[in-house]
């Protein structure tokens, strides 16, 4: 069982990673993905531990993981190295001709780890509520998480899925909302207000939990509270305060870190506040 | 000619449905989705008779495509009912995205399309969904003629793997294709020999593309009707073999001409055996109400529509 200081040495290295695949493709999104390292770090390492060794589409038997935002591939990427489904050596060719690593998530060139394609918004939860019915159908214990962004949930189709998941039980979900109140046109509250998304999914008949998402210790403790509440009848969504560019301080909290890369001086900046635990690729 | 006989008209959509109820028993994988239209799809033995198989999305297209996508992943092989217009252009970049680019094995079935949905109009007659659908890569495109080739259809796309839009109607219609044949997807059948005029015809218009050989054949014309029930993959084979013996040809379909069979066909010509080509399709305007049998004869989709093409088709060879 991995420690959370062990978990949190991770993180820092999956944060290195992001700063350098961003900056090594030129393009990218480094804000998002450095902002949810430490609840994708804890989910795969600490949760879910997934069997990478046998990597299926179908997920038969463990538990499963969508990303929905899918511009936090670079995150997602460097996490599914870290814990072991491909080489880290791969991480260098992140959104580079030929790559399996794509700007977003893709299935077709068969990256392990990966069971859909994602970057057009507001498709995830629909996705993981599928996954979650296929698992009762198959009488599959295991569960089905989701990230989506907060910006994402903008898109009308995630109020559907919000409807059905608590309107049909499908309680063993877990969907969790990455609150870092930006999005690639700044606030959120500018760009258009969210409202009081705790009220909203209570409302929508949704068993919720919060979590300041920069705290490995507090993502640990209530990504078992959020197991704890499954199959009891409700979906669970955790609302995840966090910071976009958390680790880089000229990042945080900038919406302009949203879609933009680091140069040289920036990238020797950057790295220069995360510490190399594991070994860059 | 050889004759086809009309074995009672019925409704494409109600072969659907038996087909997806046998399926029920048949494949235990088979599961079903429907946005709030299971009335209208047929899809109500099987929403009876395997409820845990069985979900209602409620009027949300979107999560049903989405839902549907997940569900592959666990080896479900999901079929989704509703409207070609909700089946399509309200939900394309969910199909995109989920099934298409991600290759699942989703079946999205779409009722109502064409103009002979009727009365409800242009909102609802969706003559777009063939050119949305088959653009797309990774997607089969299936338009059968009658409820036998729409049951046999529905068979048979539970055993292929991969995404599959297979397209049908709402109004009674001739049936007339032998009970039970069994469907081979992108294989087109040769209906009736001929060497004037090659008819290829999709959907409901292979009835017309028949009634207009009759006429043909009675002024002296020999035409070859081609049932081109699978739209992509294109038999271009057994379009080309056909082509080269007459030297010209007629599309019918009931589907905008941009982006349709005719279009397919056009393409195929245009590449490899270059031939006199007329389309009797509906030309970039939007259906309206009425009668299937009154939309067939003021869209230009109707029996003597076709003999017209046929005729114009050999005058240009």
């Amino acid at each position: 069982m991995l420690s959370i200081q062990e978990l949190e040495k991770i993180a820092s290295q999956v944060r290195r990673d992001i700063i350098r695949m961003v900056h090594g493709a030129s393009s990218g999104h480094p804000g998002g993905p450095l902002g949810s390292t430490d609840f994708l770090v804890a989910l795969y390492f600490k949760i879910m531990k997934p069997d990478h060794e046998h990597f299926t589409l179908d997920g038969r038997g463990e538990d499963l993981f969508f990303l929905s935002n899918g511009h936090l591939s670079a995150g997602w990427y460097s996490v599914l190295a870290r814990y072991g489904y491909f080489a880290i050596s791969e991480l260098g060719t992140f959104r580079k001709l030929g790559s399996r690593l794509q700007g977003h998530p893709a299935t077709a060139e068969g990256l392990p780890g990966i069971r859909m394609s994602s970057g057009s918004l507001g498709q995830g939860l629909s996705v993981s509520i599928g996954a979650a019915l296929a698992k009762k159908l198959n009488q599959d214990e295991h569960l089905v998480y989701c990230l989506m962004g907060d910006g994402e949930l903008q898109e009308g189709q995630n109020w559907e899925a919000l409807m059905y998941a608590a309107g049909k039980s499908v309680d063993n979900l877990i969907a969790v909302v990455d609150y870092n109140g930006v999005q690639i046109d700044g606030p959120n509250d500018k760009v258009l207000p969210l409202g009081n998304l705790h009220a909203k999914f209570e409302a929508f008949g949704w068993n919720v939990l919060t979590v300041y998402g920069n705290d490995m210790t507090e993502v640990v403790a209530t990504l078992k509270k959020a197991q704890w509440y499954t199959g009891q009848g409700k979906p669970v969504m955790i609302l995840m305060t966090t910071h976009m560019g958390f680790g880089v301080d000229f990042m945080t909290d900038n919406h302009e870190w949203h879609g933009t890369f680091p140069n040289d001086e920036q990238t020797k900046n950057a790295l220069g506040q995360l510490h190399e635990t594991l070994g860059d690729y | 000619m050889k004759e086809f006989i009309n074995q009672g008209s019925k409704d494409t959509r109600s072969g659907f449905g038996e087909a997806l109820h046998e399926l029920g028993s048949k494949n235990h994988e088979v599961v079903a989705l429907c946005a709030d239209l299971i009335g209208s799809l047929k899809m109500d033995a099987f929403a009876r008779d395997f409820p845990d198989r069985f979900f209602q999305v409620g009027i949300a297209e979107a999560n049903m495509i989405g839902i549907a996508a997940g569900l592959t992943i666990g080896g479900k092989i999901p079929f989704t009912g509703t409207f070609a217009n909700f089946s399509t252009g309200r939900v394309y970049d969910q199909i995109r995205q989920s099934i298409a680019y991600s290759n699942k094995n989703v079946k999205i079935c779409a009722s109502h399309a064409g103009i002979t949905l009727g009365e409800d109009g242009a909102t609802h007659q969706n003559l777009e969904d063939i050119g949305m659908m088959k653009m797309l890569p990774n997607m089969t495109v299936i338009n059968p003629c009658d409820f036998n080739q729409t049951k046999a259809a529905t068979l048979a796309i539970a055993d292929h793997s991969g995404p599959v839009y297979l397209r049908f109607g709402r109004p009674k219609w001739p049936n007339f294709m032998p009970a039970g044949q069994p469907f081979v997807i992108g294989k087109a059948l040769l209906l009736n020999e001929g060497s004037d005029v090659s008819i290829f015809a999709t959907g409901h218009m292979v009835w017309n593309a028949l009634q207009a050989c009759k006429i043909l054949e009675d002024q002296g014309i020999r035409a070859e009707v081609i049932n081109i029930h699978t739209i992509k993959p294109l038999d271009e084979e057994a379009i080309l073999t056909s082509v080269i013996k007459t030297g010209c040809v007629v599309s019918a379909e009931e589907h905008m001409r941009n982006g349709g069979l005719g279009d397919s066909i056009a393409q195929l010509l245009a590449l490899k055996h270059p031939a006199p080509l007329e389309m009797v399709a509906v030309n970039d305007v939007f259906g309206e109400s009425g009668k299937p049998e009154e939309l067939l004869k003021k869209f230009g989709l109707d029996v003597p529509d076709i003999v017209a093409a046929a005729l114009k088709a050999i005058a240009r060879k």
